[in-house]
């Protein structure tokens, strides 16, 4: 086989295969069953399609393989004895159409979103939702997917293997969820999205500040969910939060690869149709919260903690220079955001908020008084943020002390390297204020 | 990858000023961009009015001149674009494929220059630029 027409096969997996799982676990009732047969319409994909070419409607052709599949697979399976449920299970499979694109939009959309529903479900630990997402909604493969978590691929495989099972062990039926269920599943749906961004945004090992991959990856599910679910405003909150970070990506590191942070990036790179998107995007979920243009700032419906991080990203990309950033809102966000999700690493953020807005020795109050915390004993970005306080104050020795305490708690190496040199830029500026002081 | 798929339509550089596509041309292509925004793969589409409409200004001597459209020598223009963000070219590719274009229609495919496929000498060239901004910025405040 060329690898061109491997490649073709691939891109064209990476398009239709969503909708085929989707539309296939509609017919199964089961996303694990539904997921294997699309595979095997993707194996019978790539040993016919080099001979014969691409079909002319690719879509339809792996549709028609799978379904092919079931009914083999079905009547295969001596277990299932009751012969009336096999019929109907038989026209119901073979009834249905087999050309995806001729389904209504709401029809298909309705499985596509029952899908990531499904593959979000609480059943799983947070890392087979990971991984399901990306499979089933993201279209990508084992290895890929292994690859973007430096994981190996057997481990993953079974990951999913594992996830699938648990899905049909619990009967997790293939559904929407209604009422008082439906805003806990979506948060789930949302989060699982976001982890993958962040898993490229800020990879947590190794020596690769960022995965552009899987932010793009996350992005595409998430502008997804966002035509899918158009009604919620924490959906297109998070698609503004993602694209308004994601527009900084080619200006957080240099050339040799190292770490720039945010106010000191050159704000000429960041990516203005990826800050327009977001914004545009923030609206529609200042809309749909009750605010009403053209300032945007009131809420009828207070805002999700989605829509208040997008909100303070906004604040930066409006900001055309590091100082024009307007702190004081960046603070009130961060408040606003501790009443709905109260954590340390909120509060150290709304630290490095007022420590802007108000001084370094306001932001440094806040700081020492989550020192004691223990959640936040062995987080690096305590003592980084402590250290660029205590460096603003003049207060180099301590400054140091504090740089090199977080380059030792870091697991990222090119982020360490920046924590050592700011360790010892403030140990000679602490070498040269003695000096003068002499 | 961010991809800009360019559509060219035949005979669009003779279009007169205020030419626009029929009604169900435009049905057929609103039902393919919302199939390019469901997929989450769309970031920005325009179309463009007729060159006739239009100017170039060409730099031949180092001098810039003007010359309004239509433009004689134009054998295809410009109609609009797509910008998309995908995995592959293939990908790019097999969404074009899935245009409903016409018969005189062509997709020409053009993947988005990236600040690392640049040599060492042209990233030189454009990190020299923020510093402008910076010294325009700092004289304002």
């Amino acid at each position: 086989m060329t690898p061109d027409i491997r490649r073709t096969i691939e891109a064209v997996w990476r398009i239709e295969s969503a909708r085929l799982v989707a539309s296939l676990a509609r017919l199964t009732r089961d996303v694990g069953v539904a997921e294997e047969l699309a595979q095997d319409a993707l194996v019978a994909a790539l040993e016919q399609w080099p001979q014969t070419g691409l079909p002319d409607n690719p879509a339809a052709w792996l549709m028609a393989c799978a379904k092919h599949r079931a009914i083999d697979r079905l009547r295969r399976k001596t277990l299932l004895v009751d012969k009336h449920r096999e019929l109907e299970y038989e026209l119901r499979v073979s009834d249905s159409n087999t050309d995806p694109q001729a389904l209504s939009d709401d029809e298909l959309g309705d499985d596509l979103l029952r899908l990531m529903f499904t593959a979000c479900h609480p059943v799983l630990a947070p890392e087979a939702r990971v991984a399901l997402t990306l499979r089933l909604l993201g279209g990508l493969s084992t290895e890929e997917i292994a690859r973007a978590f430096l994981v190996p691929e057997p481990t993953l495989a079974q990951r999913i293997v594992r996830a699938k099972r648990a899905l049909s062990d619990a009967q997790v039926p293939f559904e929407v969820p209604r009422g008082a269920e439906l805003s806990e599943r979506l948060a789930s749906v949302l989060q699982v999205i976001y982890l993958v961004f962040n898993e490229g945004y800020a990879a947590t090992a190794g020596d690769d500040w960022v995965r552009p991959a899987l932010c793009e990856d996350a992005l595409r599910l998430g502008r997804m969910l966002a035509e899918l679910a158009p009604r919620e405003p924490e959906v297109h909150g998070l698609v503004a939060l993602m694209e308004i970070q994601a527009s900084r990506l080619r200006a957080r590191v240099d050339v040799t690869g190292a770490p720039i942070l945010l106010l000191d990036q050159d704000r000429a790179r960041w990516d203005q149709l990826l800050i327009h998107r977001g914004l545009v995007a923030l609206e529609r979920a200042a809309r749909l919260n009750g605010a009403q243009p053209p300032a945007f700032a009131r809420f009828a419906i207070p805002p999700g903690p989605y829509v208040l991080q997008a909100e303070i990203a906004a604040c930066h990309a409006r900001a055309r220079t590091a100082e024009e950033t307007d702190w004081c809102r960046i603070a009130a966000l961060y408040a606003a955001l501790a009443v709905l999700t109260p954590s340390p690493v909120v509060e150290l953020n709304r630290a490095v908020a007022v420590g802007r807005a108000a001084g370094p020795a306001a932001g440094l109050d806040i700081v020492d008084s989550l020192v004691a915390q223990a959640e936040l004993q062995s987080y690096h970005l305590l003592a980084s943020v402590r250290g660029d306080l205590l460096e603003r104050l003049g207060r180099y020795d301590e400054a140091r002390a504090e740089f090199v305490r977080a380059a030792a708690l870091t697991s990222n190496l090119r982020e360490r390297s920046l924590l050592d040199e700011r360790a010892a830029k403030a140990a000679a500026m602490n070498q040269m204020t003695r000096a003068g002081s002499d | 990858m961010r991809f800009m798929m360019i559509m060219i339509p035949k005979g669009y550089e003779q279009a007169k000023p205020g030419t626009v596509p029929d009604a169900k041309a435009v049905e057929a292509m609103m039902k393919y961009n919302d199939a390019l925004q469901k997929a989450g793969i769309l970031l920005a589409l325009d179309g463009l009015h007729p060159p006739s409409m239009g100017a170039r200004v060409s730099f031949a001597g180092g001098k810039p001149k003007v010359t309004d459209g239509p433009f004689a020598e134009a054998r295809e223009v410009v109609g609009g674009y797509w910008m998309i963000q995908v995995k592959s070219k293939e990908e790019a590719i097999q969404w074009a494929m899935r245009c409903p274009g016409g018969d005189n229609e062509v997709i020409e495919i053009r993947q988005v220059q990236e600040f690392s496929d640049f040599p060492a000498d042209v990233q030189e060239a454009v990190s020299k630029y923020p510093e402008v901004q910076e010294r325009v910025a700092s004289k304002k405040v």
